[in-house]
C-alpha cells in the first residue's frame, strides 16, 4: 500500500500521482458540506454568486460533526455517505472543486466526471470518529450555523486518513 | 403491583446513550480484532485496525464512536405489574435523550417533519420508542443509538409464500452486497421474517440486539442464519468495501406467525458501531 502526505491545495501532479487504493494522509484546510450545504452552494452557483470559499483551494469533506464538549478541539468527525451527493456534485466540479472526502461508491457518471475534471474523491472509514478526531486542529462553524450539524464547519486537519476511490 | 419512578427511568436512560456513546458491544470488539489478527491483505487490515483502535480510544479521548450519534432506539418490556406514577414512558424517553444530547454533547439528528422543512429538533428527540407489554414486575430497556447510513440501506420485501428458500436467501445476499460500503461494514444484520407488513420491520430492528454469537433456538432458523452469513461473506466485499471476508459480522432472524397469503421478510442493517444496551429495571 502506497502512502501519500499531501498538503492542501492539492496541484495537478499531486492527483496524478494517486491511484485507486493509495492512502493519503492530508494536512490542510478543509471545509465540510452535507445535503442541505451543497444544495445552498449550488443555489449561490446559479444566482452567479461569488461561493465563499475557493472550491479548487480546498478540499469538500462530506461530514456533519458532533457538538464538541467542553474543552475539546472538536467533536466527532467521520464521513457520511457520498452517494447522496452524486446529484449536486457536477456544478462543483465545473466551479473547481479538486477534492472530496466521503464514504461509499459514487455513480457512473459521478466517477467519470469526477476523472475529466482532474479531481480526487477520497474515502474516510465511516465510524471511526476517535481516530479522525485526532488529525483535527480545529473545528469551527463556518457558514449557515442554522443547519446544525448540516452547516458548512471549516477544519484545519493534519494527517487526516484517507484512501484513493476515483481518480 | 410495582411502582417505579420517572427519576430512575429518566436517570438510567441518560446513563445508557452515555455509555454507548462511546463503548462499542464487546462482542464486536473481539470480531474485528480476530479478523485483524488473520488478515493478510494490507489495505484491508489498516482499515480493521482503524476501527479497533477506535473502539479503543473513543472512551478515552470521549470522543463518540460516530460522529452520527444516532437516533435514540427504545425497546421497552414492561412488565404488567409495573406503575410509572405521572408520566408516559415517551416523555421519559424523549427528555433523557435531549438531557444526553445537550450534557455529552450528541449530534442533533432529528427533523420534525420530513419532506417540506426538514427542521432540526435540536434534541436529538423524539426517541423511536417500542413498547411491550409482559408478564412480571420488570421493566427492560433495550436502548440503541442508530445511524442513518445503515438504517437507509435496509429493505423490506413482501414475497410469496411458496418463494424457494433458495431464492429468499439469494435476494437477501444480493440486496445486501449491493449496499457496497454505504452502511459501514462490518455489518450485524437483523432480518424479521413473518409478522405483516409492520410487524417484520419492527422483528428485524429486535433482531438486531439480540447477543452475537447466540444460538437460534430453532437449528433450521440457525442454519439459515449462519447459511446467509456464509453466503454475504463468501462475495468478498469486506470491511467498508475494501475487500475481505468480513463483510458482515452475525445474522439475526427472529420470526412470528404470518398470514396464509404472506411471507415478509425485513432486513435492517446495522453498521460496525454497534451502540446498544440492554437494562432491567
Amino acid at each position: 500500500m502506497i502512502i501519500h502526505k499531501l498538503h492542501l491545495p492539492l496541484s495537478n501532479s499531486d492527483i496524478s500521482r494517486l491511484k485507486p487504493g493509495d492512502k493519503v494522509l492530508i494536512s490542510g484546510t478543509i471545509y465540510t458540506a452535507r445535503d442541505q450545504a451543497h444544495k445552498r452552494l449550488i443555489a449561490m452557483i446559479d444566482n452567479g454568486e461569488v461561493l465563499p470559499f475557493d472550491l479548487s483551494q480546498s478540499a469538500l469533506f462530506y461530514c456533519g460533526p458532533s457538538p464538541k464538549a467542553e474543552g475539546k478541539v472538536c467533536g466527532a468527525i467521520g464521513p457520511t455517505t457520498s452517494s447522496r451527493m452524486d446529484g449536486l456534485t457536477l456544478p462543483l466540479l465545473e466551479n473547481g472543486l479538486k477534492v472530496m472526502i466521503g464514504k461509499g461508491e459514487r455513480s457512473d457518471q459521478i466517477c467519470e466526471r469526477i476523472k475529466a475534471h482532474g479531481a480526487v474523491y477520497l474515502t474516510a472509514v465511516g465510524g471511526i470518529s476517535a481516530v479522525l478526531s485526532r488529525s483535527i486542529v480545529s473545528c469551527e462553524t463556518f457558514l449557515w450555523p442554522e443547519l446544525g450539524a448540516e452547516a458548512v464547519h471549516i477544519m484545519h486537519v493534519i494527517d487526516l486518513p484517507c484512501y484513493v476511490s476515483v481518480v | 403491583m410495582r411502582i417505579v419512578s420517572r427519576e430512575t427511568i429518566h436517570r438510567a436512560i441518560c446513563d445508557a446513550i452515555r455509555e454507548i456513546t462511546f463503548n462499542n458491544d464487546p462482542a464486536v470488539i473481539t470480531g474485528i480484532n480476530q479478523a485483524l489478527a488473520t488478515e493478510k491483505n494490507e489495505l484491508v487490515a489498516d482499515v480493521l485496525a482503524s476501527i479497533s483502535t477506535n473502539n479503543t480510544i473513543a472512551p478515552e479521548d470521549q470522543i463518540p464512536l460516530c460522529q452520527d450519534t444516532g437516533s435514540t432506539i427504545i425497546i421497552a418490556d414492561i412488565g404488567s405489574e409495573v406503575i410509572i406514577p405521572g408520566a408516559c414512558l415517551q416523555e421519559i424517553a424523549d427528555q433523557a435523550a435531549a438531557e444526553a444530547q445537550c450534557s455529552i454533547p450528541l449530534r442533533a439528528s432529528i427533523v420534525s417533519e420530513p419532506l417540506f422543512d426538514r427542521a432540526n429538533t435540536g434534541t436529538n428527540s423524539p426517541v423511536i420508542l417500542h413498547i411491550n407489554q409482559v408478564k412480571g414486575d420488570k421493566l427492560q430497556l433495550q436502548i440503541a443509538q442508530k445511524g442513518g447510513g445503515a438504517e437507509n440501506m435496509s429493505f423490506l420485501i413482501m414475497f410469496p409464500p411458496t418463494t424457494p428458500l433458495q431464492t429468499l436467501k439469494d435476494t437477501i445476499v444480493s440486496r445486501i452486497i449491493e449496499t457496497g460500503s454505504r452502511a459501514c461494514p462490518p455489518l450485524i444484520v437483523g432480518i424479521g421474517i413473518g409478522g405483516n407488513f409492520e410487524r417484520c420491520a419492527y422483528l428485524a430492528k429486535a433482531a438486531l440486539f439480540e447477543p452475537l454469537g447466540r444460538e437460534h433456538p430453532d437449528t433450521r432458523y440457525a442454519e439459515l442464519e449462519q447459511g446467509i452469513l456464509d453466503e454475504i461473506n463468501a462475495k468478498g466485499s469486506g470491511a467498508q468495501g475494501m475487500g475481505g471476508n468480513l463483510t458482515a459480522l452475525a445474522v439475526h432472524i427472529i420470526y412470528e406467525p404470518c398470514h396464509i397469503a404472506s411471507l415478509p421478510v425485513a432486513v435492517n442493517l446495522q453498521c460496525h458501531a454497534h451502540r446498544h444496551t440492554h437494562i432491567v429495571i
